[in-house]
């Protein structure tokens, strides 16, 4: 009773009303409350699990598919590409024994039509101007050039620094330059290699992107390295 | 890892304030403001149970949620409502002085829904149990002050001279946009 | 509450106990997720499902269950509505669940619920229940609309999607961002007083305190 009574003040007269007319309590045996708390419970718990049955599938199938549509914009269309995991600063193809594959850290690689590498799709995170950025990036690590970016999820100001996403112009300084990248003042940059342009005005959210950029490119090159030598080498 | 620990507190507190950023437990903040001295109370209950919550989530997460994600928010409310109850009857036993004072107050938080959207964003967010302590504290301070804000600047508008329509929930949605709009001064605190 | 004809059970609370604007209850989503009107009106017709469910349950088992788990029972039951709501929109709309995020959840602690279930559903048969929660959920849908109208039309010049003005509009950014929920809101409980107190018979309503009406009649 009190717990409802209380919601808010304005509703005073809702609770005076409930007070009036509620009905004495009779008097129940305690088996019989945990008899019918049991029976709510386990009805709503096989509508959930039959409703999730039926609704995950559907969620999964719309998740991998914005996760294959970032992955092809950052790597300008590769023809096909395969997840890597990343576990103690190596690459496997397949998941470590005991691991969750969907909790992993994950790359994608991305082949071209006659089966070579060009580079990777690497998702990274870190805090932007109101909350965290998430990102995905393409990379190549023989050049240490970056492909692509795009932004997956940002809480940014609207208007303001949320062009970080939709500024085409701002998302197509990610094509080209080299690793690390360093922000600099739009047009300020002709002739470095590592420049990226910042939006004016959004100077914040602009240099948090590279920075997540930068730092995520520092942590994974050696496995990153490794990776393609070995595949070189097998080759 | 200690940077990362303050940008979750600050983050919480201040940038990403729950009640005037991301509209969490509106309720209390617009029904019990009042006056300072229950609003500094009512703060002070919700961080206790904020920091209860996000213990119990990521008990409820690591060992049984992971089975059954569908039953998450039930878990989730189910576990705040015995938490709550289990609060109210140990303060009730402990200290019938503090009982007394926070009165209706401790019941309300059940339907607060700061409590629940803080055990979800935790769960969204993949935090781990040093990080959703952090979370909840920050989560905390934060309500905790802008109920406080809200409760004195309440206080000096009862005694002013206003027109008559304004004396009502209108001009107090107002004010609470101004402090919004002060409080988003705090975005990019963190960033480089 | 008191109304006597089942259709007053409907009508009520869309204008005269309107949930948002005269009960004020479940403010949190009425502010969160109305910074575009597509966004509040998804984010009223969920609530609207959550609530006309659970009040067909609770009321259908309103004789079986006793007093004393009531509350619990009516949570229980508006949980499980809340998670359905919560899978069914993530895997029939994705791009509005990404909108409205975590706030599909939170309907749980809506206390437009609870309270619909308290007060209502409770102690009356199952029609009414249900007539009486669809109002209140259009109720609610309607208070959203508004709230979020104000917010996209001035905040971002347009009105679910379409430009309404021309492309020299300058939105006024402050409404998308989240002050602009206080404030939007404000202005509309400020409004409706503002008709409340013409009815009322105030013919003059004054608009500024004593003191400034005082300085400009000296002046």
């Amino acid at each position: 009773m009190s717990v409802s009574g209380g919601h808010a003040p304005k509703s005073a007269s809702l609770s005076t009303e409930m007070a009036a007319d509620a009905p004495p309590p009779p008097d129940v045996r305690p088996s019989r409350l945990i008899l019918i708390l049991c029976s709510f419970g386990a009805a709503c718990g096989l509508a959930l699990a039959l409703a999730f049955e039926w609704t995950q599938p559907r969620i999964d199938a719309h998740q991998a598919m914005l996760t294959e549509a970032a992955v092809r914009e950052v790597l300008r269309g590769p023809d096909h590409f395969t997840p890597l995991y990343v576990s103690g600063g190596t690459l496997t193809a397949t998941a470590p024994a005991g691991a969750d594959p969907a909790k992993l850290d994950r790359v994608f690689v991305g082949y071209d039509q006659s089966g070579k590498a060009i580079g990777f799709a690497i998702p990274a995170s870190g805090p932007g101007f109101q909350d965290n950025l998430k990102l995905i990036f393409g990379y190549d690590p023989a050049t240490e050039q970056l492909i692509g970016m795009k932004l997956v999820d940002q809480r940014e100001t609207p208007g303001i620094g949320d062009r970080i996403e939709k500024d085409l112009a701002f998302v197509q300084e990610f094509a080209g330059p080299r690793t690390p990248i360093e922000g600099v003042k739009a047009g300020r940059g002709q002739g470095n290699a590592h420049a990226v342009d910042m939006i004016t005005g959004a100077t914040i959210s602009s240099r948090a992107v590279i920075a997540i950029i930068n730092k995520r490119v520092q942590a994974l090159a050696p496995a990153l390295q490794n990776y393609t030598q070995q595949q070189g080498g097998a080759r | 890892m200690l940077k990362d620990l303050s940008w979750i507190l600050v983050s919480a507190a201040l940038v990403n304030n729950f009640t005037l950023t991301l509209f969490l437990g509106l309720c209390s903040f617009l029904g019990v403001t009042g006056k300072v001295s229950t609003a500094l109370r009512m703060g002070a209950a919700d961080t206790f149970v904020l920091v209860l919550t996000s213990v119990a989530a990521w008990f409820l997460n690591r060992f049984v949620l992971g089975y059954a994600p569908y039953l998450r928010i039930i878990a989730f409310i189910v576990v705040i409502a015995a938490l709550v109850q289990i609060v109210e009857m140990f303060v009730k036993k402990v200290s019938p002085t503090l009982f007394r004072e926070l009165g209706i107050y401790l019941p309300l938080i059940t339907t607060n829904c700061a409590i629940l959207g803080l055990a979800l964003f935790q769960t969204n967010r993949g935090y781990n149990f040093i990080q959703g302590v952090a979370f909840a504290l920050g989560a905390g301070l934060g309500l905790t002050l802008a109920l406080t804000l809200m409760g004195s600047i309440r206080e000096r508008v009862e005694l002013s001279d206003s027109p008559i329509f304004a004396r009502s929930m209108g001009i107090v949605l107002i004010i609470a946009g101004c402090i919004s709009l002060a409080f988003m001064g705090f975005g990019g605190l963190f960033s480089s | 509450m008191t109304a006597t004809r089942a259709i007053e059970d409907f009508v009520d609370p869309i204008w005269r106990n309107n949930p948002t604007f005269v009960q004020m209850l479940g403010m949190c989503p009425t502010m969160a997720v109305t910074n575009t009107v597509i966004n509040g009106f998804s984010m009223g017709v969920t609530t609207t499902f959550v609530l006309v469910g659970s009040a067909f349950f609770v009321s259908l088992f309103r004789k079986s269950v006793p007093n004393e788990v009531r509350i619990t029972t009516s949570i229980l039951v508006i949980a499980a509505f809340t998670s359905l709501a919560d899978m069914f929109v993530a895997a029939l709309a994705p791009t509005i669940y990404k909108a409205l995020g975590a706030f599909i959840a939170l309907i749980v602690a809506n206390c437009v619920l609870l309270g619909r279930m308290e007060a209502f559903a409770q102690k009356r048969p199952v029609g009414r229940s249900v007539l009486d929660s669809l109002g209140t959920g259009i109720g609610f849908t309607l208070g959203l609309s508004c709230v979020s109208a104000v917010r996209e039309i001035l905040g971002n010049g347009t009105f679910a999607g379409i430009h309404l003005f021309g492309p020299h509009f300058q939105p006024m950014l402050i409404f998308m961002l989240p002050p602009g929920g206080f404030l939007a809101l404000g202005f509309w409980l400020l409004f409706l007083s503002y008709l409340k107190a013409r009815k009322k018979g105030h013919r003059r309503v004054r608009l500024w305190p004593v003191v400034v009406t005082r300085r400009k009649v000296a002046a």
